[in-house]
């Protein structure tokens, strides 16, 4: 009990750790290259000689008397000769696009110099192929494949070339089921939907050029009758913010159909409408509440209350990972009707009604068919 | 169609566009005069066009149409910023009271013609709810309220009420889109000449040019045609701001709206570039007319898009931004030409192009 021993703070002159005059025992073992210091008493040199060396190849012999390392020997780029960069660099280049890299690598290039200078075509609408392609397209998908896993049936409804007419559900609290759309319609036809969006979409900052870059134009008749006039494939929700707003207890009911314009746009025009209905998209957010005056505020149609969001924040807007099924129905015919048909008011009710009818009841049996929520 | 000793009356010749257009009509084999009118003599030279100083804003103008036995008057004198001229009143005058006092003069003139007047698609304003593209026959979403295009709305209204006071004379209005080109001084072009283009953060909007040289070829010809009616002029095609600024090779800053107009006036009072309140609502929500009738009722084809119009005008500016497309050119060297048809990548493009798309 009474024999304390006594242990040294430092090492006392000794060399050891971290004294910064002298390098340590196992630093001097190391650069030796195993041989013991005695050794190397012999040729026994003088301290600003060795001291020229530092910085350009690692003192290999410096023995008890080389300086002590410092931070200037260790730049980053001291050691690694350029040949070692290179090659990194060529590897990292395989890695990324494969064996043919060189040519990838310079097609990558150009790509980046004509996004740089500009030197790409818009559409009338601002419709940017390219970027909705190699970006938008490739971000949603693995979305649309891993985290929804969508199944798409009845992709032959929609017609390989000429103009058509998409009407769908909406729901969801945020149009996701517009994109997913959007990218399904692209990987199993290779055609771009082109989506008719509300008047809100393109005064927010941000999602309005993102809108008019991924071909999205304002949700209103002569914007409607001009594209499928030029045969492009066009998407709409009639319901609007009455479906994607709606209460979590109303899922599966659709809404009005608005006043049935796009019914008259596609009379007009004489394309096909082709009824499209999304089952999944309702759970990936739940709606449970809604902040009415915040919204009125903000200036928006609601703002959502769901299980997560805002009481998880940032993290409550992942959306649930429900399973999705897209069913294209049967095309309704317009090109058959005669000319006055669309300034019909009651053939335009008629229309709407059975283009509603036939997607609540796909709808219902969708629903019947899934076997649950995330599976 | 112009019989021999036509008499041309135009308006605005002060400016670089109304002289360059009074110029090129009086090279016209089929045109006998032409009568340049404005309230300051023109800087630059008129050629064969005899200049009458005369304030359009006062009856004067009436007697000068009387006494050159005029036929066709072509109106260029509605101006988009107050400019030399003054503030916003004496511009509003000029516009407003002084096409009210040349419909007047025309409508006493027997021997008139022809009246071509040079509007402006602003008139079609610019918002979230607009339609893709605005044909003639479509009504602006939100009436414009104050400025140019008031002014512009209420100008065409004065002259579609003169065509139908006077049903035996053709009148044509020309809405051109923004005109551009190296010799232009517009809102757009002195915007477009600032070394760091300040836009609104979050927008992108589709903008539409017409080339000066277009215009003056537009006009002629609408004396030439006498097609009366509404025509949309623009070149060819879309541009996005962000692609224009790119294709200058200049640095652009993303401001938010307010301060992209505080921008503007600050640029305006330091009479650093001509930035005009509508701007702000181009520069956000952008616009694009319809020009399917100047093909078919009109006849007209612009010689240059609204792509190689801007080509034209960003030729002479030297660019002050291009570094990411000089770094990238010089990676490019080292590397083996692309394929003719650059084919869609294979695997997953990595995530730090997004970046560098931006330049």
């Amino acid at each position: 009990m009474g024999d304390a021993e006594i242990i040294p703070i430092g090492t006392r002159g000794r060399p050891g750790r971290g004294t910064g005059k002298h390098p340590s025992s196992a630093a001097r073992g190391l650069a030796a290259g195993g041989r013991p210091p005695a050794a190397k008493a012999a040729p026994r040199r003088t301290g600003p000689a060795s001291g020229g060396a530092a910085g350009t190849t690692p003192p290999a012999a410096a023995g008890a008397e080389r300086p002590a390392t410092t931070t200037r020997d260790r730049s980053p780029m001291a050691g690694i000769p350029a040949s070692d960069w290179l090659a990194a660099v060529q590897h990292g280049a395989r890695e990324v696009f494969g064996e043919q890299w060189e040519p990838q690598l310079a097609r990558f290039l150009a790509f980046l110099r004509r996004r740089v200078t500009g030197d790409y075509v818009v559409d009338e609408y601002g419709f940017d192929q390219e970027i909705t392609e190699r970006f938008l397209m490739a971000t949603l998908r693995p979305i649309a494949q891993k985290w929804f896993r969508i199944e798409v049936r009845g992709v032959e409804n929609i017609p390989a070339e000429g103009g058509a007419l998409v009407v769908s559900n909406h729901s969801g609290t945020i149009p996701v089921d517009g994109l997913m759309t959007l990218v399904s319609i692209y990987d199993h036809t290779g055609r771009f939907l082109r989506p008719l969006g509300a008047d809100l979409v393109f005064r927010l900052p941000f999602v309005s050029s993102l809108a008019r870059k991924s071909g999205a134009t304002l949700a209103c008749s002569e914007d409607a009758e001009r594209m499928l006039n030029s045969g492009e494939l066009v998407g709409v929700w009639p319901e609007g913010f009455k479906g994607i707003g709606k209460a979590y207890s109303d899922r599966y009911k659709l809404q009005r159909f608005g006043r049935g314009g796009f019914v008259s746009a596609a009379l007009r025009t004489g394309v096909p409408i082709i009824p499209l209905s999304v089952v999944g998209a309702e759970e990936i957010y739940p709606l449970v509440g809604n902040l009415p005056s915040l919204a009125r505020v903000l200036g928006l149609p609601y703002l959502p209350v769901t299980p997560f969001f805002p009481a998880l924040g940032p993290l409550g807007l992942v959306p649930l990972p429900s399973k999705w099924l897209l069913e294209f129905g049967e095309p309704i015919r317009t090109d058959e009707l005669d000319g006055g048909a669309a300034d019909d008011p009651m053939l335009v009710f008629n229309v709407t009604d059975q283009v509603r009818e036939t997607i609540q009841q796909t709808l219902y049996s969708l629903l019947m068919q899934r076997e649950s929520v995330f599976k | 169609m112009g019989s021999a000793g036509r008499v041309v009356l135009v308006t605005g010749v002060s400016r670089d566009l109304g002289r360059r257009f009074a110029r090129a009509v009086a090279a016209d084999p089929s045109v006998d005069r032409v009568v340049g009118v404005d309230a300051v003599p023109p800087r630059g030279d008129i050629g064969e066009v005899s200049f009458v100083r005369a304030d359009i804003r006062n009856p004067v103008i009436a007697k000068v149409i009387v006494k050159e036995d005029v036929d066709t008057v072509v109106h260029m004198s509605v101006i988009s910023t107050p400019g030399s001229t003054g503030g916003r009143n004496t511009m509003k005058e000029l516009n407003v009271i002084g096409t009210m006092q040349l419909l007047a003069a025309c409508q006493k003139a027997p021997g008139l013609r022809a009246l071509v007047v040079k509007s402006s698609t602003t008139v079609y304003g610019a918002s979230n709810r607009d339609p893709a593209m605005f044909t003639e026959d479509m009504e602006p979403r939100r009436v414009p309220r104050s400025g140019y295009a008031k002014d512009v709305a209420e100008v065409e209204g004065y002259v579609r009420g003169f065509a139908r006071r006077r049903p035996d004379v053709s009148v044509t209005i020309l809405r051109a889109a923004n005109v551009i080109g190296p010799l232009v001084t517009s809102p757009l072009t002195s915007y477009f000449r600032l070394p760091v283009v300040p836009t609104v953060l979050g927008y992108d909007p589709r903008l539409q040019f017409l080339h000066e040289q277009d215009l003056l070829d537009v006009l002629r010809h609408a004396i030439g045609a006498e097609v009366a009616g509404t025509f949309n002029v623009a070149g060819d095609g879309i541009l996005m701001l962000s692609q224009a600024v790119r294709r200058l090779q200049r640095p652009s800053v993303p401001l938010p709206p307010f301060a992209v107009g505080r921008v503007g006036s600050t640029l305006r009072s330091a009479r650093v570039a001509d930035f005009s309140p509508e701007q702000l609502g181009l520069l956000t929500y952008g616009r694009g007319v319809d020009t399917t009738r100047m093909r078919t009722e009109l006849g007209f084809e612009p010689a240059r898009t609204t792509a190689a119009a801007f080509a034209d005008f960003a030729a002479p500016l030297p660019p002050t931004g291009g570094y990411a497309d000089r770094l990238l050119a010089r990676v490019a060297q080292g590397l083996p030409e692309p394929a003719p048809t650059p084919g869609p990548l294979t695997g997953p493009v990595p995530a730090y192009t997004r970046g560098a798309d931006r330049g």
